[in-house]
């Protein structure tokens, strides 16, 4: 198989699903380009965990306020109507059930919605931020993902064999090779790419894929 | 009321070895990092404070602030979410080699912790990290049909924050994203001491804008113009100097 999306297509087919105006939380590192792809005329509110709704761009290179930045430390600045708070009210916003949606890296995805997405072993040293909270906060919990890991193992699985981040929380993962939504603990088809066929994509993937209705053809544009 | 302290020095003097400190910032930004090198320069002249349990959203980075507090040896446990950082290896060496304690609490749960210890509410119920390694052992109940985690407060017995403008009460302002987690824990120690940009007199800040309230400080003095972590960790700096 040769045809897969970049990470940046990933990123752009998620902001498509994202409203005018949506209260959204994007994790740090990939999940964070899905801001780039806004489609014209919409604009969401982003919301950074340390404290910020209604944060832009990146400065200038020699402009950054270290005062000013977002959950994965970078420097950011503020679009009009953007607002400051502590973390406690940050998290009421994450916990009491405000996002509209949260957008995040995983390591697996199993049928039933449960994410692992913060820890690979008890190797090391182990941090998990906000990801715990963000994956029961939000209404939608969207995961971003290769569809295999680097080994070509399956990301989307029966059930998770690395630590837990949250129990039946995910409602739509965006692969490198389709659109699957997870409902009544089952991965629901909704896209693919039209290079693959469906028993190809269901070889690469670790649990039952089911079809209800048509499977829509996954196009995005180069990047 | 005066609620000013002349120095640094004197702002840190009663930490006692073993106390609980939590310490204002996310990653640099809000990091008080004077107040942090003070403590230091006290450990470094008397040996102590030692025996610090240090609660922060992080683990220190480079060889300044938090992360030098603990190359110090000065830190036996840290209470954070995300014990990383772009350079993290002072913790990470000691963690490896048992040195130094760590419980790993997740980032929504140690701000509402905090802000618990703070408001007299010794435990609550949270969906964050049940069904997960972080909730084991935790007492688990069901509210309308979901099942939450019961989590603890977290008191400290003193506070090191950061804040923009302070007066003699103790009112505070802060700047921008620096915030974070200091108001909750000005609240939740039994000693609030603050840093600020700028001490002005009472009545200067206008009460629509204070943001903590004097009532949970209890010292403030001022470094006119701090450091930011950020800043000398780009120019590699070391806290203490390394005398040539």
């Amino acid at each position: 198989m040769t045809t897969r999306l970049s990470n940046a297509q990933i990123a752009w087919r998620a902001a498509q699903d994202i409203a005018d105006g949506a209260y959204v939380n994007l994790g740090i590192g990939f999940p964070e380009m899905v801001a780039r792809f806004q489609p014209p005329g919409r604009q969401a509110v982003f919301h950074t965990e340390n404290g910020v709704l209604g944060f832009g761009e990146a400065p200038p290179a020699g402009q950054e306020d270290w005062d000013l930045i977002n959950a994965g430390k970078k420097a950011i600045t503020l679009n009009p109507g953007a607002a400051f708070f502590h973390h406690a009210d940050s998290f009421a916003m994450v916990r009491g059930g405000h996002l509209d949606v949260a957008i995040l890296g995983a390591y697996q995805v199993a049928q039933n919605g449960d994410l692992a997405n913060w820890s690979t072993g008890p190797r090391g040293v182990p941090a998990v931020g906000g990801a715990m909270d963000l994956v029961h906060g939000a209404k939608r919990v969207a995961v971003l993902t290769d569809h295999v890991t680097k080994d070509g193992m399956p990301k989307l699985v029966e059930s998770c064999t690395l630590p837990l981040t949250g129990v039946r929380c995910v409602t739509r993962v965006y692969t490198s090779l389709a659109v699957v939504d997870i409902e009544n603990d089952h991965f629901v088809l909704r896209e693919k790419l039209p290079a693959i066929s469906l028993d190809e994509l269901q070889a690469v993937t670790g649990a039952r894929l089911h079809v209800d209705g048509e499977i829509a053809d996954l196009i995005v544009p180069e990047l | 009321m005066d609620k000013r302290i002349p120095s640094l020095a004197e702002a840190v003097a009663d930490i006692p070895d073993g106390a609980t400190v939590m310490i204002g910032g996310f990653g640099g930004s809000g990091a008080p990092i004077e107040l942090i090198h003070a403590l230091i320069d006290r450990c470094l002249a008397t040996g102590s404070p030692r025996d610090l349990t240090v609660i922060n959203n992080n683990s220190g980075n480079g060889h300044v602030g938090i992360a030098a507090l603990i190359e110090q040896g000065m830190v036996r446990k840290m209470v954070c979410s995300f014990p990383r950082s772009a350079d993290p290896r002072v913790f990470t060496e000691k963690y490896l080699a048992g040195e130094i304690g760590l419980e790993l609490v997740p980032q929504g749960t140690l701000a509402e912790r905090i802000r618990a210890g703070g408001a007299g509410i010794p435990a609550f119920y949270t969906l964050t990290a049940y069904g997960t390694d972080l909730a084991q052992g935790k007492p688990v109940a069901e509210f309308e049909g979901r099942q939450y985690v019961q989590e603890r407060w977290l008191k400290a017995d003193v506070a090191l924050i950061k804040a923009e403008l302070g007066d003699h009460h103790g009112n505070l302002t802060y700047r921008m994203a620096a915030r974070n987690f200091s108001p909750l824990m000005a609240m939740a120690a039994a000693r609030t001491i603050v840093q600020v940009t700028q001490v002005v007199a009472p009545g200067c800040i206008d009460p629509e804008h204070v943001v903590t309230p004097g009532i949970f400080v209890d010292g403030v003095v001022e470094v006119a113009n701090p450091a930011q972590e950020e800043a000398l960790n780009r120019a590699n700096a070391v806290y203490p100097e390394v005398q040539a």
